[in-house]
This record gives C-alpha cells, structure tokens and sequence, in this order.
C-alpha cells in the first residue's frame, strides 16, 4: 500500500519533470517556454521531494522532515527566476507571438540608454555569431550579423 | 513495485535533463540559454532526489540544497547581466 | 522591545527553517535555533526597510489553501497545453491595474500569478501602477484580470494593507 504510494508520487513527479522539459522543446517563443520549467518542474521536484520525505521517515528511525526545505525553496525561487527572464527577454525585445504592448517598447527605448546597451548588444552579437556557427539552417539573420560573421575568414584569406 | 517505478522516474528525468541541455546547446539566444540552465538545475534536484530514494542514503539531500542555492543564485545573476550590463553595480 | 524584537515574524521562521535543515528537534536545537532566530534578525536590522505585519493570519491561512489547489491545478492544465498542439495556443499580454501600495504585497501578488494557470507576471511598470502579465493561452482578458483582483490581490490587501 504505502509502496503504491510512494510509486505514484515518484512517477507523477518524474512525469512533470519530463512534461516541463518538453516545453522547452514544443513551444515556439520564449515567454511561452518560461511556463513550462515554472510550473511544471516544481510540482515534479515538489512530489518527489515528497515521496522522499515520506521514505525516509518510514525506513529509517527518525521523522525526516528536511525535504520540506527545497520544496518551499523552489516555490518562492521559480516565480522570481521566470520573472527576471521574463523582463530581461522584454528589456533585450525578444520575439514573441504574443504582441507586446507598445508602452512596454517605449520603456525599453527609455531604459537602453548609456552604457548598458553597449555591453548587452555586445553579448548578444557574440551570441548571434556562436549559434550561426552551431546551425547553418537557423532561420535569416539580421545584415549586421552577415557581416559580422565574415570578419573571422578574412585573416585566413590573407594567410592563404 | 517501487524500485520499477524508480527505474522508470529515472529514464524520464534523464530525457528531461537531455531535452533541456538540447535547448541549451541550440539556444538561439541568451535568454533562452538562461532559461535551459534553470530547467537543467531543477532536473538535476530531481535526479539526486531520485538517487537518494535508490540508494537509501540521506546525504545526497545536502547536495540537492546546494544545487538549488547555487543554481537560483546564477540565474539571478546572469538575468542581471542582461538586465543592466552588470552584475554588481 | 521593538530593538531587542525587531522582526517577530522573522523569529519563529528562522527557528523553523534551522530544525528543519538539522532534521531534529532536540532540546538543544531549539535552543541554538532561538539563539539564531533572535540574533540575526538584531544584527541585520539596517537591512530590512520595512517591519512585516500580519493583520489577518487567517486570511492568510485561507489564501495559501487556495493557492496550493491551484498551483496543482494549474500544473495539469499547463501540462494539457505543452503536450496539445502548440501552434492552437493564443498566447497574450495582459496589463493588470495594481490596487495594492506595499512591496512585500506587490511581490507576492506576481509570485502567486507567475505560480498558478498559465499566467507569468513579466514586468512591473516603473511607478508600480500595474503589472504585464503573459498568459499561455487565454482568448477573455478580461475575465481573466477580473480573476486575478477577486481571487489574489483582494485577500493580499487584506492581510498586509490596513484599509
């Protein structure tokens, strides 16, 4: 009986692990994707820390009760880690399916002013150029990017 | 029974940390990097969670908090990196 | 008393969170666990801005029901969508008007959202006025801000806004 619970529990938490991961993979744009992992997956760790919790308490001498603490753990963390992507997704306007309202383009003009656009552009050309690299067949870049990429085979045609 | 439905919880929560280190490794971008991370900490509780099911040994609870810790910690703070530029300002 | 207890809801939680990581409840844990959940709270009192008050500690009892059956239920309808066809999916952007004022409300209002059916709270707008908020799949706006006032932010007012 308790072998049959434990098993539903580890089997459901596994199950929910895997269907948040999946996620990852299914959906097209990032803002639905952060649904997945959030939900998902602290439900999956949730009940499998559970089950833990319950196996440790029946086999060994003492209650064990320690598992509590990841699981209330990941339910205050995971909402604040999607939020963060969330808006740093906004703040770099990352594609979406969805239609972002305007308001929030206008703060993010407001917002990249200074000396953060130059360090974050500069990430995320570095990112375009790795990614190019790993998958010819991704979809068309930006022209700045093209050219960007063209730069490393120049040193070569020299040499040659 | 349970040391079935052990095996099988393994072989899920191992396609899980594939699936997420897929989106890892294909991106296209920070963001979504980030986010392949986040799943890929989170898998990684699961697993150790499930190994210490398996083996009856309560020590791999310490390392399953630390990896929350930890991993709640990098996300935070490469989310900050693109937020500001920066990671302590 | 306010210096020697700064915080009171602090205390009793930083005892609670040291016996759990011991897994024990021996005498001399609660001991070193009260030791610790008075010191801390003294020694980093400039950290803390504002003292947490809980006015109705069973609304809040009654909030936190409410969200756990719905984060379980929000797992299941989320994990509906993902395996369904992903191009039948409506996602959308939703602005939620905020009634609240306090900071510690206002984070648990977008934690309980990003925690429950397919909602995620995205950006909070600079002068805390509302919240953008993505929904997976939902095609009634409306009915879905309206949900979001009655069944979250009501009991949050009342718990941590005196009104």
């Amino acid at each position: 009986m308790l072998d049959f619970l434990l098993s539903i529990l580890v089997l459901t938490g596994a199950s929910f692990a895997f269907i948040g991961s999946l996620g990852l993979i299914r959906l097209k744009d990032l803002y639905t994707r952060l649904h997945g992992p959030t939900k998902a997956t602290t439900l999956g760790v949730g009940s499998l820390l559970i089950a833990s919790a319950i196996y440790f308490s029946i086999y060994s001498e003492q209650i064990s009760l320690h598992e509590f603490l990841i699981t209330i753990f990941l339910f205050i963390t995971a909402p604040v880690s999607a939020h963060l992507l969330a808006k740093a997704a906004l703040h770099l306007g990352l594609p979406s399916l969805a239609e972002i309202p305007k308001a929030e383009e206008a703060d993010q003009t407001e917002m990249t002013e200074t000396v953060q656009t130059g360090a974050t552009e500069a990430f995320e050309k570095n990112e375009r150029i790795g990614s190019d690299n790993a998958s010819p067949d991704e979809k068309a870049r930006p022209a700045e990017s093209k050219s960007i990429t063209k730069t490393p085979r120049t040193p070569d045609q020299t040499q040659s | 029974m349970l040391a079935i439905s052990i095996q099988i919880a393994f072989a899920l929560v191992t396609a899980a940390v594939a699936m997420s280190f897929w989106r890892l490794l294909r991106g296209p971008d920070a963001p979504n990097r980030i986010l392949a991370l986040d799943t890929l900490y989170i898998n990684t509780i699961a697993i150790l969670v499930l190994l210490g099911i398996h083996l009856g040994s309560a020590l791999f609870f310490e390392a399953a908090l630390l990896i929350a810790l930890m991993g709640f910690i990098g996300t935070v703070a490469l989310c900050k990196y693109l937020l500001r530029g920066d990671i302590i300002e | 008393m306010t210096r020697l207890l700064p915080h009171p809801v602090l205390t009793p939680v930083l005892v609670l969170i040291w016996l759990l990581l011991n897994n024990s409840i021996n005498t001399g844990q609660i001991l070193l666990g009260l030791i610790f959940g008075w010191a801390i709270p003294v020694l980093t009192i400039h950290f803390w801005p504002e003292a947490v008050s809980i006015r109705k500690p069973l609304v809040l009892l009654r909030y936190i029901t409410v969200l756990f059956h719905d984060i379980i239920m929000a797992n299941f309808t989320v994990a509906r969508l993902i395996l369904g066809n992903p191009d039948k999916l409506h996602p959308i952007f939703i602005k939620v008007p905020l009634d609240l004022t306090s900071d510690l409300a206002i984070s648990l209002l977008a934690n309980s959202i990003t925690l429950t059916p397919g909602t995620l709270s995205a950006r909070l707008s600079d002068d805390q006025s509302y919240l953008l908020v993505h929904a997976l799949n939902e095609t009634d706006p409306d009915t879905l801000v309206a949900t979001i006032k009655q069944r979250y932010e009501n009991p949050l007012k009342e718990i941590f806004e005196s009104c």
